[in-house]
């Protein structure tokens, strides 16, 4: 892993190097060192930031005394050591080594050109092929969609084994046969594409002569500029460059960032193509009149002039605002209401809500964080004052000795932060997990509780139970820095273990076993993911988690805390910048005298002092003809909102809806008026990743057709609905509606936009232009009233919608690795389609028996709500009795079947369990223009201007 | 939604229906799971258990491989890069066709290549049919019976062709039994009296080092490390350290280990006890190679009968199991292998004394070494020094084979000539054999011409001439011999043998092979080639592997 460089490192050893003195800080090698000093020594296997291997040779020295030569990349240097780098004697090694492993490159091309190491190092020692018998060659395998292998380039450095087993940790290269058979091989040598690997890529960034390259050639475009920017899809906020040639990405490489540093998964480095889809909105349409707005519409972007038709932008934005103007002059502002988007950056967010709130004059202002971590943050709020999260993840790596991950899939659906988890459990510390789900983590886990769905909080009180009762909490903690302990204690009375075992399935023993473990630790720090949110009882959930931590003080330290893993890339800084309907911006309630009173200041106008509609109740509000009018920026609730059917109803019904993406979407298609806008490589803007990190975007590409920026879309509906800005500037505006942000955000009051410039990436909060950022909060108190944290007891509120005799399964909702939400980007990015083509749903393989189905049968799955069809996978994973469906796919959309149940306090609805029944057989609803791998070839390489 | 379908289905990729990769085939799971139950399933046990997977159904298929690395927590290529690093294992995929039931392994190592291996490998596939399989394989450690074979676990030397064969066609592949010293004769005879007296305080560890340091005992599986100093180091490191008994005798022409084990195990196993007691070390790792499967089962009945008569407290001794690597027996990649990870060497330092198994200080120890502590501590240090010729000071064991009549151990006074051996205790050379080379060191110490056979034969004698004595295997050319053949069946065997971690020992032994098939040798390219070998390989087999061509180009320069 590549991590910063040590701070104040003084301690230093002088050595000779060359017969120079020079000195080394402890713990640096002799390469290391060298390299400081400006000595490159030849180095293959070795690569800064992996552990040096020491296996290519190709970095000897001679160290006076010693019998043989010594590999720099693994020897550190002593006191007074005499090393020669470059005499007659190293210098023959290191030739003999790269002529050994060059001679046996048979490739004829130059996989990595410009930046293949072995031909660098060659042409630097001036050694050439020919003058050795050569190996038998392999064959290539271009069985993965992503990446190809040629092992005739490979010189077994094992940078690959590496990045696979102990950066990434997924496991699936290895070393194996033995001597000059010894072969880099998948799994048991298996095709790539046939293996487990989850295509993060990291060995291809990893490999020094482009054995392990991405496909197609890709190495081989010149690329003509570098960009730096952020991951577009989950919160872990990874860094990364885009490599672009004639306005194309060509590929993706990460960047050294703090949530990252260099790694990516198979989203951020491979799913990047849908910018250059033909199904890019390039125009701005307008419904054809007399096309009638329907819940039951067809998908088929290729075909949108059935449904619309083209207009100029001055006609569609003109159009549309004049549609919202109507219904605001005519029922008022709170018929209207806008969702914005966790996809977009701060900026887009915050003057998002501000029209909403100034142009529009409501607080009915929401985006898909309601359907996230709602929950999560009614109970942070209520119980230790912040929605955020109070450690970062790369605290696992090296300060908690406890980790607890509970109700999140983090292979899939955070995969770099789960290689930073990975990580942990291999130095030692105890990786629990707790999932009715059983994930990739398990194997590293100390303790894995596949616990029963929907029993969290018997779970969890019975952790609480043990603790206090076994008077493992901390007195002192409890006693200085909490509230309403006695309550809990009260509460808990009702949860033994020996109670809640059959309850929640876990052995009362272990349940013991981890709580005294989780309590009495150095750290223990908890992440969390939506299998606790997205429930009825989401925030009782998140409520006994923040009891966990808060009794036994495991918080306020590093290597401690609340982590809920934020979904979306910046689901954390679009609520941040007010896209909520209950509060202003950095969590000022709408209803707070004071806020009201700064913000009516702030925006120069007069605001509506009363919370607005959620997700769901905006959207049960259409259906009832409350709300007419809605802007949708860049969210589908057509398929992401649950009980899909009811939501398209409501969208439908509608008497104005304005939409803007980049794709004709779901959402799309019941627009009256759908503006083209910006993907993310194609602006410049802020994120805030679930580690409060705020991070800058740079714009990489330009906009296909006419598309426009967003944040120029919403100036221009904001200006037609009255408001008076002026943001000027390159990016439209960026930097100056960033900059007022940052005035009505105290907790972002020392990042200036010149600092992201120069930065990339700061913490907050940070009040103070020297201020660092502060990665772990709630040090000394709580940012609530009294200071403290509040514990709040939980009872058991089972599921809204129980199994019963007619619908005998649980359906669990979520995302697999390579599709991310609705898939309106990631089906449509080639390698990602090729990879997960078709909708499925997965089961255990007894259950897939009993009812008469194989793996890879058509199933039909239905609830009260709907009925899909899919592809039933066997997997063991699953628990009995349940199917997990991800709701990516619209021709067999999991939310036509998810209940709209709420969570009182987060407004959350139960996406991860409903009562559904399973039936082998079916008819798979046809595919329209993308999915189902058909992506795959001909517009990805037209995309990439490569031939194959 | 749609009514239409704008692509055709054949365009449509099918979804995988299953998890990504090869799944958990139920019946092996089973399998497996009977297999290992009650077994632990800790890493370091994984080629304990590949062995009774092997064992049982007689090759590794892909789908145990995969349950069983279900059942361990490991993931499919941790399993699967162990598996294929050892010859001993058969690794079979699905679709290809498993091994027949019955393997013949042929030495062809130097001493039975001389002996008609080759023969043998020729002609025996046509007489066993197609039921057995025949396989040449690197040295078993029966040089003076040469050439050795193994049928199944079923080794034996003299081997006859019609012998081998009804041998392999009668499936007689059980390795024969050895009634050794056992150990109630041992005991009776005063046997593990001196370790009890240790472990009861009667004899205090300061004294018991000196008597090695004074005999001047030094390590005997090679390197030559003096023994007492060893036990110092070891004793001075932080607890809890452990003890590696390295029985991994796989330079060719070494047999003397094997030798001593068969005859009298507990001399070995009570010297092993004494090193414990001495660096107070409480977990034994007893590491014995494949290719000794009687000597397995024997050591495992002795030990078990010492354990339940146990004279002392006894540490907790575990026995390991080889899987046909000659590399295992460097070192540190039998540290590798007792943890149950492929045979490669560590970078050094740090140093197994400090940080060896499971990162452990560690002493490890050659066999032989350990079996004259007993006789050292009761007989006192002169016992052993009082020997000794040509200015030299001790005993040796040498395992003599090649061209001579009386091949086998031999112990001789360490300085002894290859000449005095030859006829002090070999009964001279071979009807029509006339002394021309010899090895001093197996295969890695170098080959000298009979004109040279007056030098001492010790540590620190041989290497003014390029070579070593390692292991005291020496093996007797004749002028029906040439060098070059030697050092080509050597290299060869390097290639075979090299674990393919480090380049120059990796490709460096394979393009060596090859360059050395040239009726000419390009010496100069051969030169640079052996340079950055032995400068730059990160362990023994490597550095040494050279030596063969280096002491031929400069001894046998005629022949090549």
């Amino acid at each position: 892993m590549k991590m910063n460089e040590p701070v104040g490192q003084t301690e230093t050893i002088d050595f000779k190097l060359n017969g120079e003195t020079i000195s080394a800080f402890a713990g640096e090698t002799i390469i290391q060192a060298a390299a400081r000093h400006g000595v490159d020594i030849p180095h293959l296997c070795y690569k800064e930031g992996y552990r040096p291997d020491g296996n290519c040779r190709a970095c000897m020295v001679e160290i006076k005394g010693e019998r043989v030569l010594a590999p720099s990349c693994c020897r550190a240097p002593a006191a007074n050591m005499d090393v020669q780098s470059n005499n007659a004697r190293a210098l023959a090694s290191q030739k003999m080594v790269v002529e050994l492993l060059l001679n046996d490159v048979t490739v004829d091309e130059d996989l990595k050109p410009g930046a293949n190491e072995l031909t660098y190092w060659a042409e630097k020692l001036g050694v050439k092929q020919g003058r050795l018998p050569r190996r038998e060659g392999w064959a290539p395998d271009v069985s993965h969609p992503a990446m190809d292998v040629n092992l005739d380039a490979c010189i077994q450095c094992t940078r690959c084994v590496r990045a696979c087993r102990e950066e990434q940790v997924n496991d699936v290269i290895g070393y194996a046969f033995r001597g000059l058979d010894s072969k880099i091989v998948f799994d048991m040598d298996d095709p790539m594409g046939a293996s487990t690997c989850v295509a993060c890529g990291e060995c291809v960034q990893a490999c020094p002569t482009g054995a392990l390259a991405p496909a197609k050639k890709a190495y081989q475009v010149v690329t003509d500029k570098k960009v730096d920017s952020v991951c577009p899809y989950c919160g872990v906020g990874c860094q990364l460059t885009y490599h672009v040639t004639d306005n194309k990405i060509v590929r993706v490489e990460g960047k050294d960032g703090p949530a990252n540093h260099e790694r990516l998964c198979v989203k951020g480095r491979f799913g990047f193509d849908y910018v250059h889809h033909p199904h890019r909105l390039t125009k701005p349409l307008i419904r054809k009149p007399g096309v009638a707005k329907t819940a039951d519409f067809k998908v088929d972007p290729d075909n949108w002039r059935e449904v619309f038709r083209e207009a100029t932008w001055e006609e569609a934005l003109d159009f549309a605002a004049n549609g919202l103007k109507k219904i605001r002059d005519r029922d008022g502002p709170n018929a209207l209401a806008g969702f914005g988007s966790a996809k977009g950056s701060n900026e887009e967010a915050y003057l998002f809500q501000k029209l909403v709130r100034t142009g529009f004059g409501t607080n009915n202002v929401d985006h898909c964080t309601r359907l996230c971590h709602a929950s999560s943050v009614a109970a942070l709020l209520e119980g230790v004052g912040s929605g955020a999260v109070s450690n970062q993840v790369s605290d696992v790596v090296d300060k908690a000795d406890v980790i607890f991950v509970i109700g999140s899939n983090p292979t899939s659906n955070h995969p770099v932060a789960a290689t930073w988890m990975k990580n942990a459990a291999k130095r030692g510390a105890k990786l629990i997990v707790a999932d009715p789900r059983r994930n990739e983590l398990s194997r590293y886990t100390w303790q894995y509780l596949q616990f029963k769905a929907d029993m969290d909080v018997a779970m969890l009180n019975a952790m609480l139970y043990t603790i206090i009762e076994e008077n493992l909490y901390d007195k002192e903690f409890v006693r200085q820095r909490t509230s309403n302990f006695e309550a809990l204690r009260e509460n808990v009375k009702g949860y033994s273990p020996e109670a809640m075992a059959p309850i929640c399935g876990i052995p009362a023993q272990t349940l013991r076993e981890v709580a005294r473990t989780f309590a009495t630790s150095k750290g223990s720090m908890i992440l969390w993911g939506m299998g606790i949110s997205q429930h009825v009882h989401g925030t009782d959930n998140a409520r006994c988690l923040i009891a966990l931590s808060l009794i036994t003080g495991q918080i306020g330290r590093p290597g401690t805390g609340l982590h809920p893993l934020r979904g979306q890339n910046n689901v954390q800084g679009a609520s941040d910048a007010g896209l909520i309907p209950m509060m202003y911006p950095d969590y000022q309630r709408v209803d707070n005298p004071e806020a009201i009173a700064r913000f009516e200041k702030f925006w120069n106008q007069k605001l509506d002092h009363n919370p607005g509609l959620t997700v769901v109740e905006i959207m049960d509000a259409a259906c009832d003809g409350k709300i007419k009018g809605m802007y949708v920026e860049g969210e589908n609730p057509a398929m992401s909102d649950p009980n899909a059917n009811h939501a398209r109803e409501g969208l439908a019904s509608l008497e104005h809806l304005v939409v803007q993406d980049i794709f004709l979407t779901e959402t799309a298609y019941l627009a009256d008026v759908v503006l083209p806008a910006s993907a993310w490589p194609e602006k410049t803007g802020t994120v805030t990743n679930t580690d409060r990190i705020v991070q800058l975007g740079r714009r990489a590409l330009d906009m296909p057709g006419d598309a426009r920026q967003d944040l120029w879309i919403i100036q221009e509906i904001g200006k037609r609905l009255g408001c008076k800005w002026s943001y000027t500037g390159p990016e439209s505006g960026v930097a100056q509606v960033y900059e007022e942000m940052r005035q009505a955000m105290n907790s972002i009051g020392g990042i200036s936009w010149k600092r992201l410039e120069e930065q990339s990436a700061v913490t907050y909060p940070c009040r103070t232009e020297d201020d660092p950022g502060q990665s772990v909060v709630f040090t000394e108190n709580f940012p609530t009233a009294d200071g403290r944290g509040k514990l709040v007891p939980a009872d058991l509120i089972p599921a809204n919608e129980r199994p019963d005799a007619e619908y005998p399964f649980v359906l669990i909702t979520g995302r697999q690795l390579e599709h991310w939400h609705t898939g309106s980007m990631t089906r449509r990015a080639s390698v990602l389609d090729a990879i997960e083509p078709q909708a499925v749903g997965s089961v255990h393989p007894l259950d897939l028996d009993a009812i008469g189905a194989l793996p890879g049968d058509t199933i039909t799955v239905a609830s009260r709500r709907g009925r899909i069809a899919l592809v039933a996978r066997a997997d063991e994973g699953t628990p009995r009795g349940s199917i997990f469906i991800p709701f990516a796919f619209y021709e067999a959309a999991a939310n036509e079947l998810t209940n709209a149940a709420l969570d009182p306090f987060g407004k959350i609805a139960e996406l991860k369990y409903c009562a559904v029944k399973i039936s082998k057989g079916g008819e798979v609803k046809p595919l329209a223009t993308y999915g189902g791998g058909q992506s795959y070839d001909e517009p990805r390489k037209k995309a990439l201007g490569v031939a194959d | 939604m749609a009514e239409t379908v704008s692509i055709p289905i054949s365009k449509i990729r099918r979804t995988r229906p299953t998890p990504k990769g090869r799944p958990v085939d139920p019946a092996a799971r089973a399998d497996i799971a009977a297999l290992i139950e009650g077994v632990p399933r800790e890493r370091e046990y994984l080629i304990e258990n590949l062995h009774r997977i092997q064992d049982k159904f007689g090759h590794l298929s892909a789908a145990h491989l995969n349950a069983l690395s279900e059942a361990m927590r490991l993931a499919q290529t941790e399993v699967y890069e162990v598996a294929t690093f050892y010859h001993h294992f058969d690794v079979v995929k699905e679709g290809e066709a498993a091994p027949p039931a019955v393997t013949v392994r042929v030495c062809e190592t130097l001493s039975c290549a001389m002996a008609g291996a080759r023969d043998l490998l020729e002609k025996l596939p046509a007489l066993v049919g197609p039921n057995v399989r025949v396989l040449a394989a690197p040295c078993i450690g029966r040089c003076a019976e040469a050439p050795a074979v193994c049928v199944g676990q079923n080794a034996f030397g003299h081997a006859k062709l019609q012998e081998v064969a009804k041998c392999a066609t009668e499936a007689k592949v059980k390795p024969r039994h050895h009634e050794p010293h056992a150990l109630a004769d041992y005991v009776s005879q005063g046997g593990y009296k001196t370790f009890a007296e240790c472990a009861g305080g009667k004899r205090d560890v300061e004294s018991v080092i000196k008597v090695m340091e004074d005999a001047g005992l030094r390590g005997l599986g090679g390197a030559g490390f003096p023994a007492g100093r060893k036990w110092r180091i070891v004793r001075a490191e932080p607890g809890p350290r452990l003890m590696a008994v390295n029985i991994d005798e796989g330079e060719p022409g070494t047999f003397k280990d094997r030798h001593y084990l068969e005859r009298d195990p507990h001399r070995f196993l009570e010297g092993m006890l004494i090193a414990a007691w001495v660096c107070d070390i409480k977990d034994i790792f007893v590491y014995l190679r494949d290719e000794y499967h009687a000597c397995r089962e024997m050591l495992e009945r002795e030990v078990a009968a010492l354990i339940a008569n146990p004279p002392a407290e006894l540490p907790r001794i575990h026995l390991r199991r080889g899987a046909g690597a000659y590399i295992c027996g460097e070192e540190s990649a039998m540290i590798e292998s007792i943890e149950g990870r492929r045979g490669m060497p560590r970078l050094r330092p740090p140093y197994v004394a400090q940080v060896g198994l499971f990162g452990r200080p560690t002493l490890e120890h050659n066999m032989e070494t350990l079996f004259w502590v007993r006789d050292l501590i009761e007989q006192g240090p002169q016992w052993f020094s009082k020997h000794g010729r040509n200015g030299r000071k001790g005993l040796r064991s040498f395992s003599v084979s090649g061209r001579v009549k009386k091949p086998g151990v031999h112990l001789a006074p360490a300085g002894i000539t290859v000449k005095e051996l030859i006829a002090e205790y070999c009964g001279g050379m071979c009807e029509g054999h006339e002394f021309y080379a010899y090895l001093p060191g197996g295969a890695s110490g170098g080959i000298l011409p009979a004109s040279m056979g007056d030098i001492p034969l010790d540590f620190d004698t041989l290497q003014p001439y390029g070579c070593f004595i390692g292991s005291a295997a020496v093996i007797i050319l004749s002028k029906h011999d040439k060098a070059r053949d030697a050092a080509q069946n050597l290299m060869e065997f390097f290639e075979h043998e090299s674990c393919g971690q480090c380049t120059p020992c990796r490709s460096g032994t394979a393009k060596a092979a090859q360059l050395m098939r040239a009726p000419k040798w390009d010496r100069a390219l051969l030169e640079e080639l052996s340079v950055a070998m032995a400068d730059a390989s990160i362990c023994g087999l490597g550095q040494a592997a050279p030596n063969p061509i280096r002491t031929v180009i400069q001894h046998f320069s005629d022949e090549v």
